[in-house]
């Protein structure tokens, strides 16, 4: 690790970096549970020096503009109503996909900007095959047996698990996806969190017809064969 | 801090019809900015009730022009709306996370300016501390402000120095060690050891309990 870059806290709070050391500093973020706290630390300084700042009023129809903005703007959630048919319109799946993708998009740089990383740079490029597959059009989607979301696979079986409703991972815990193939011993297919909104997991094994995907909590760093009950489970896809 | 969004939320505001400003009232910053990531638009609303005041001072202060620092606040508020499923309360409070995408749109947007005005502005903020604020709302930030201002007075001047140019001015390291001349460690270590003690300092002087806690969650 790059000596000093601890001290890039303060300078990354205050806003006072360049673009690069932001970028180095964000990178580091993840892996720096140190640099986390202090930033949280710091941030309720910034927000106090924010409060103390206070200047003019805004005019008085900042708030209406503001509003008629975001009315214009695609929203960032990722549906997850229970799904009533196997396969979607393609139409339909293709512009979800594409709000999901900008979604995605967006929530990771807000990730970055919340020292939300405890999915490192792996789960960066998860979420990035995930919008891959959800910005398909001939993807399909498989309701889950067990659990709330929805898998959804691309024709060549790459395939997006959307999981809401787990709590965070215990400490020393993940979440860890299967892809179970017939009777073949179940596939190690991603890791993830857990957050109390939702989970997208691009998931590192291909899933063929008829394969279930499922989901088990293990122990951090994951396992090779699942040692708990599926808390996710879904159809054969 | 927890009463920002306790005091701002007493704020009346006649243009907002009274039903739907008060729908969320009795909900965290943190409730709303859930209800955001499903698409409540009534709760982006609230929020902006809530911290838009303060975040658009803290425009201001940076950018010192008030479409610009309206430009910030709307971009600023137009993240929170596109990234709330990312927000995560155990890392930050709510107001924390918003204030911070508005500063940083503040920034960026600083930084663009050819112009960047460099003068103390604490006369310029101080002739518009007060306007139109409610009693409530006026006396806890007249106590914030006053609070945070003996706070930074106890900072060393170098490091004051670097801070207030920083946030407030929007210089970024490397360039306030170009414009004060001295090198950039020195100036990282600035503000590293005075961010640590100003957040002693507030520590120190933080209010006992709640300011508010009628209102507080």
């Amino acid at each position: 690790m790059e000596p000093g870059i601890h001290k890039l806290t303060a300078g990354y709070a205050l806003d006072a970096l360049d673009a690069e050391e932001r970028r180095t500093y964000e990178a580091h973020l993840p892996d720096c549970e140190r640099c986390r706290e202090e930033l949280a630390s710091f941030w309720s300084v910034t927000e106090a020096l924010a409060v103390a700042s206070s200047g003019p009023t805004p005019s008085a129809d900042l708030r209406g503009r503001i509003l008629t903005a975001v009315r214009a703007e695609p929203q960032v959630v990722i549906p997850f109503e229970p799904p009533r048919r196997r396969r979607v319109v393609p139409a339909l799946a293709a512009a979800a996909a594409v709000a999901a993708a900008v979604a995605i998009g967006l929530g990771i740089w807000a990730a970055h900007l919340s020292s939300d990383l405890d999915g490192t740079r792996s789960a960066l490029s998860q979420t990035k095959e995930a919008a891959r597959v959800l910005a398909d059009p001939e993807a399909r989607t498989v309701a889950l047996k067990t659990g709330t979301g929805r898998l959804v696979v691309a024709p060549d079986g790459r395939a997006a698990l959307a999981v809401s409703g787990l709590d965070p991972a215990p400490a020393g815990k993940t979440y860890e996806v299967w892809v179970l193939a017939g009777k073949n011993a179940p596939v190690p297919s991603g890791l993830f969190r857990g957050r109390e909104g939702a989970d997208l997991v691009g998931l590192a094994q291909m899933v063929g017809t008829g394969d279930v995907v499922a989901v088990t909590i293990e122990r951090a760093g994951g396992v090779n064969t699942p040692t708990t009950a599926p808390i996710v489970q879904s159809r054969p896809a | 801090m927890e009463a920002l969004a306790a005091t701002v939320l007493a704020l009346p505001d006649s243009r907002v019809p009274w039903s739907m400003r008060r729908q969320h009232a009795h909900l965290s910053d943190e409730a709303l900015v859930a209800l955001v990531a499903r698409g409540d638009e009534s709760a982006l609303a609230e929020l902006y009730d809530r911290v838009g005041r303060v975040a658009y001072g803290l425009a201001f202060r940076v950018l010192r022009d008030e479409r610009l620092a309206e430009d910030a606040v709307q971009e600023g508020f137009l993240a929170v709306w596109r990234a709330a499923a990312a927000f995560r309360a155990e890392r930050a409070k709510a107001s924390t996370w918003i204030l911070t995408l508005v500063h940083r749109r503040a920034v960026d947007l600083v930084r663009r300016e050819e112009r960047r005005r460099t003068e103390p502005l604490a006369e310029e903020v101080a002739a518009h501390a007060g306007e139109n604020e409610t009693t409530e709302e006026a006396a806890w930030l007249r106590f914030e402000r006053e609070r945070v201002q003996v706070a930074l007075r106890r900072l060393p001047d170098v490091q004051r120095e670097a801070i207030e140019l920083a946030y407030y001015g929007g210089f970024s390291q490397s360039e306030l060690a170009e414009r004060l001349g001295v090198p950039l460690g020195t100036i990282k270590s600035r503000m590293f050891a005075g961010l640590a003690r100003l957040r002693e300092l507030l520590d120190e002087s933080a209010p006992e309990g709640s300011w508010n806690p009628e209102f507080t969650s």
